[in-house]
């Protein structure tokens, strides 16, 4: 394990960032955020509650029923957006840095991948602004009809550790571009870049009040958020069990529309006419990438039986350079998982695959004796009733399993209640057509894995959640459809 | 006085016998697994019209197994989308050939004025069959434009298995409102109508099965909210649930779909919809708008335009003409076609509409017209207006849904519209001027999902219909309707050797 402390940046900002001004918590509490990498706290940040969401509600209402953002042209919105793509853009190593201190990502994928795309999500949100369509509409008898696509007002945005600065603009682009105001809770794991964004934001020239930052626990600040009466809607990734939290205090408060992504258990599908080492690499991808800690995570395998000893004698192999190391090390692939909670649930979920009877391929167990690492885990042989099979792990542990024909690996990947994503590995076209539609899940991936894309809308089927992220279809979340009906007269046409 | 006419009893003539009482499920009539039955009354008299089978949680077992089979192996998904529709013309005919009959089962079960069923409310449900028919076969995905060398493109799926609990006070229309739609996107479903209203349901179940609906696609469980709607929301092979009806209902459905199996749910709630009058309003229209506006249906609408604002203007003369114009707003049977009002929908409903005019004169506010009950058998109310309304009275913040008007003056536009975005609710708005900035600015000022600018109830199969704030979230009608029956999956395949991205 590499000693790689050199790129720590400075720890700017560590307070409430609420109607334009970083403060204390009305309580003066802080809480600590720890470095996966070695335990160590890394800072004392500010711990909101539910006074602070109070003053911060109550900046987000005031910004949106009286203030600039929502009555500027959706042109001029875009402008600030770009302009805080560009800040963003020139803070790329710092941001990167803090992410991969906060939540053990690796700084090499934060500095070329996560950042700079986090900039485009601004840029690609910014150029829509000015393109949000409501329609003309064709009505039966003599009126005139049309409807307006209206920011829905105040949002309330809790996002998850795994991909902080992603969940921040998957979240913070498109609601800026629909005209409305926010408050972010960031998760508790990971505070940091979250209020670097408030700084930047402010910089960028984003009013006072349109986007705040409170800072701390779920139970304390989201709860208070998710049943606030002047929050006009919540959209929350993480967990199931939050979810239906979320979605429970919003029904008992003010019946605040909400959109949920949840958990994942991933079917990967690997037909017997690929390429053995190009599947190999993308099951790989699918569970290891991010250290497994990604809700799209292709952990369960499927292979087709002609190709499968083949499979799992080249992942068993190839796992191995799926080297686990300091993420600011760059031969690192897999840094610490991000907290002692979810190190210690991966490993009693590893000891569990064990004891259930699945034949153990690679790793299994704790990498190092400092930090939360865990070595990449194969589990061949697995079986639908294993624990590791049927639950969420969020870790490097991948559940490999044979299947024969179209027809069962279609029933195996749609026996889960979940339904965020699945990847397809075939050449056959009729294959990928007919499986893609028949896996009931919200994304498909063919040949290919975690490809996202700010046009390419995201979000669950059945219990992964409902409500689509990126694309214009994640404005629709921030928007509100009005009807507009007049009579007309003497027209010449209808 | 509001117009007489001559009682409740004499004009029973035109009931119909009531042909289908028992549980719709996986294409038959069936009695509810525990035999249990329950009363649904006439609101003209308060008597028996028959009784229905009571469902509960077997029973919507049945009824979910038949659909989520019908989705997951049967025909309706995997047909083609005209080929729906065309099975969906079919029972719009069918409908077109019983509109007498269904109009008047609605009279009877609801207290909903037959001439206007017939008219209107039948001919309007066909209507959406057919309007939802012509857009099977024009759903939509798109293709993409990814930053990377990629093709990829969203599907709109059908999103399964679908729950519609619907309320007693259009019991046609929104069975359809709901039912259209999920039928062209290839859903499933169960409906489970109102207890007050259980009839016309059921009927539309057996014109199904004729009109070719496969077996398991629609299923109609009668019952209580409490048991089968209950179940309905909180079953974990239920997909999606739509929702209309009230607020506190609303919350339940809600917080069981999060318990359950976080099933996304669309609800359609209450509203205190305000009617803003501007001085230029020619006044006679305004009166009349604003009747139509409360009185239509008597009362039992979610968008009744319960809030009459008046500039200060012309407020006098709209006191005094309203007050003589809803002298002549008849009261009685609903078979009678001069009639313009019936009955409440049942006594739980009368009760609370006669309170609410107790707590109106209590509070100070001054009864123009109207304020009591019509007659002496039946749930017949007189059509009743208050001036000098104040917000913070509960005639003006809490809904009524009866015949029950808050009159109030105002002076500027800024008053106007600060006072008509006073409440949780925002379901409609109605404005009425001839000013084109007004009518702009006061529109986009309102928070309301529908703006009706000099009309009311503008209803139409393209016009999206919905809440916002505590009236709700998601939108019935229009291609936004289809919107809830529907999922968006991406399908993403990287690309080789494209000329162009």
């Amino acid at each position: 394990m590499s000693e790689n402390n050199i790129s720590i940046p400075e720890i700017k900002f560590t307070k409430l960032f609420i109607n334009g001004e970083f403060v204390d918590a009305v309580s003066g509490k802080t809480f600590e955020t720890i470095d996966p990498r070695n335990e160590e706290v890394i800072a004392q940040v500010a711990e909101g509650d539910k006074e602070d969401v109070d003053l911060a509600v109550q900046a987000a209402r005031e910004a949106f029923d009286h203030g600039k953002w929502p009555r500027m042209t959706g042109f001029e919105r875009g402008r600030i957006m770009m302009k805080f793509a560009d800040l963003i853009d020139q803070n790329i190593e710092e941001l990167a840095a803090i992410d991969a201190m906060d939540g053990g990502k690796l700084f090499s994928w934060l500095k070329s991948n996560d950042i700079p795309t986090v900039a485009n999500f601004l840029r690609y949100y910014a150029g829509a602004a000015d393109k949000i369509h409501g329609e003309m509409l064709k009505m039966s008898k003599q009126y005139q009809a049309y409807t307006l696509q209206e920011p829905i007002g105040v949002v309330g945005l809790i996002i998850p550790w795994n991909v902080p600065s992603t969940m921040f603009f998957i979240k913070v682009a498109p609601a800026l571009a629909a005209g409305c105001t926010i408050i972010v809770k960031p998760a508790e794991q990971t505070p940091l870049s979250a209020l670097c964004y408030a700084h930047l934001a402010k910089l960028a020239g984003i009013p006072d009040g349109v986007l705040n930052v409170v800072t701390g626990f779920g139970r304390t600040v989201g709860a208070a958020i998710s049943s606030h009466m002047d929050v006009d809607k919540v959209s929350f990734t993480g967990s199931t069990e939050v979810g239906r939290l979320i979605m429970k205090a919003a029904a008992e408060s003010n019946l605040k529309p909400v959109s949920l992504e949840l958990g994942g258990k991933a079917p990967l599908l690997i037909f017997n006419d690929v390429d053995v080492d190009n599947a190999v690499d993308l099951a790989l991808l699918a569970n290891f990438y991010n250290k497994g800690e990604i809700c799209v995570a292709g952990s369960r395998v499927y292979v087709q039986e002609e190709i499968y000893d083949k499979f799992v004698e080249k992942a068993a192999e190839k796992a191995k350079t799926w080297v686990p190391g300091d993420p600011f090390d760059p031969n690192a692939r897999v840094g610490p998982q991000v907290d002692k909670r979810q190190f210690d649930k991966i490993l009693s979920y590893i000891e569990h695959g064990k004891k259930e009877g699945a034949t153990l391929l690679v790793g299994g167990k704790r990498f190092g004796d400092k930090g939360y690492f865990i070595e990449p885990t194969i589990f061949a042989d697995a079986k639908e009733d294993m624990l590791i099979v049927k639950e969420e792990i969020f870790g490097p542990v991948m559940s490999l399993m044979k299947f024969k024909t179209v027809e069962e690996a279609i029933e195996k990947a749609n026996k889960t209640c979940y339904g965020l994503a699945a990847g397809i590995v075939t050449k056959d076209l009729n294959l990928a057509n007919r499986v893609s539609r028949s896996v009931r899940a919200g994304i498909i991936w063919i040949n290919c894995y975690f490809a996202f894309d700010m046009d390419c809308p995201f979000g669950g089927y059945k219990m992964s959640g409902f409500g689509r992220d990126l694309g214009l279809h994640s404005l629709k979340k921030y928007l509100q459809v009005k009807s507009v009906v007049t009579p007309l007269h003497d027209s010449p046409w209808l | 006085m509001a117009g007489e006419s001559n009682g409740s009893a004499e004009n029973v003539i035109k009931i119909p016998k009531i042909k289908f009482t028992k549980l719709f499920i996986n294409g038959e009539f069936v009695d509810s697994v525990s035999g249990k039955t329950f009363e649904t009354i006439d609101p003209r008299t308060g008597e028996v019209i028959a009784r229905v089978a009571q469902g509960d949680k077997e029973d919507v077992e049945l009824a979910v197994k038949a659909a989520r089979e019908a989705f997951d192996h049967g025909r309706w998904p995997r047909m083609p989308g005209s080929e729906r529709g065309r099975i969906m013309m079919k029972l719009a005919d069918l409908i077109d050939e019983n509109i007498e009959e269904l109009a008047a089962l609605d009279t009877i079960d609801a207290g909903k004025l037959f001439s206007m069923g017939k008219a209107m409310d039948i001919p309007g449900v066909s209507g959406l069959l057919r309007y939802f028919a012509g857009a099977a076969d024009k759903i939509h995905g798109q293709t993409l434009k990814m930053a990377n060398e990629y093709q990829a493109y969203t599907l709109l799926e059908p999103i399964g298995v679908v729950g519609h609990i619907t309320p007693w006070n259009f019991p046609s229309t929104i069975f359809f409102l709901k039912v259209a739609p999920a039928l062209t996107a290839g859903c499933t479903m169960i409906v489970k109508p109102a207890e007050q209203t259980p009839l016309s349901a059921l009927y539309y179940a057996h014109l199904a099965k004729l009109a070719g609906i496969p077996d398991g696609v629609l299923n109609v469980v009668t019952g209580f909210g409490h048991t089968a709607g209950a179940a309905i929301s909180s079953h974990m092979d239920v997909d999606k649930i739509s929702f209309t009806g009230s607020t506190e209902v609303g919350r339940l459905i809600m917080q069981a779909a999060a318990t359950s199996n976080l099933k996304a749910v669309s609800l359609e709630l209450g509203g205190k919809s305000p009617l803003v009058i501007f001085d230029d309003a020619d006044v006679d229209t305004a009166v009349h708008l604003a009747l139509l506006g409360i009185l239509y249906n008597k009362g039992e609408i979610c968008v009744a335009g319960s809030r009459v604002y008046v500039q200060e203007g012309i407020y006098d003369e709209f006191v005094k003409k309203v007050a003589e114009r809803a002298k002549t707003w008849t009261v009685g049977d609903p078979f009678d076609p001069q009639i313009l009002q019936g009955p409440q929908v049942d006594k739980t409903q009368f009760d609370k509409i006669l309170s609410y005019i107790e707590h109106g004169k209590k509070e100070g506010a001054t009864l123009l017209t109207g304020g009591k009950r019509h007659g002496e058998k039946g749930y017949y109310i007189e059509p009743t207006i208050f001036t000098d309304a104040k917000e913070g009275m509960k005639i003006v913040d809490e809904e009524i849904f009866g015949p029950v008007m808050s009159l109030m003056k105002f002076k500027t536009v800024e008053e106007a519209i600060e006072r008509a975005n006073n409440t949780r609710y925002g379901l409609a708005a109605g404005i009425v001027t001839k000013d084109l900035n007004l009518a702009n600015r006061v529109s986009r000022s309102i928070r309301a999902g529908t703006i009706w600018i000099n009309c009311y109830f503008a209803f139409d199969p393209d016009c999206p219909f919905g809440g916002y704030k505590m009236s709700g979230f998601g939108r019935d009608l229009g291609f936004q309707g289809l919107h809830k029956y529907l999922q968006v999956k991406s399908v993403v395949t990287p690309l080789h050797n494209s000329p162009w991205l």
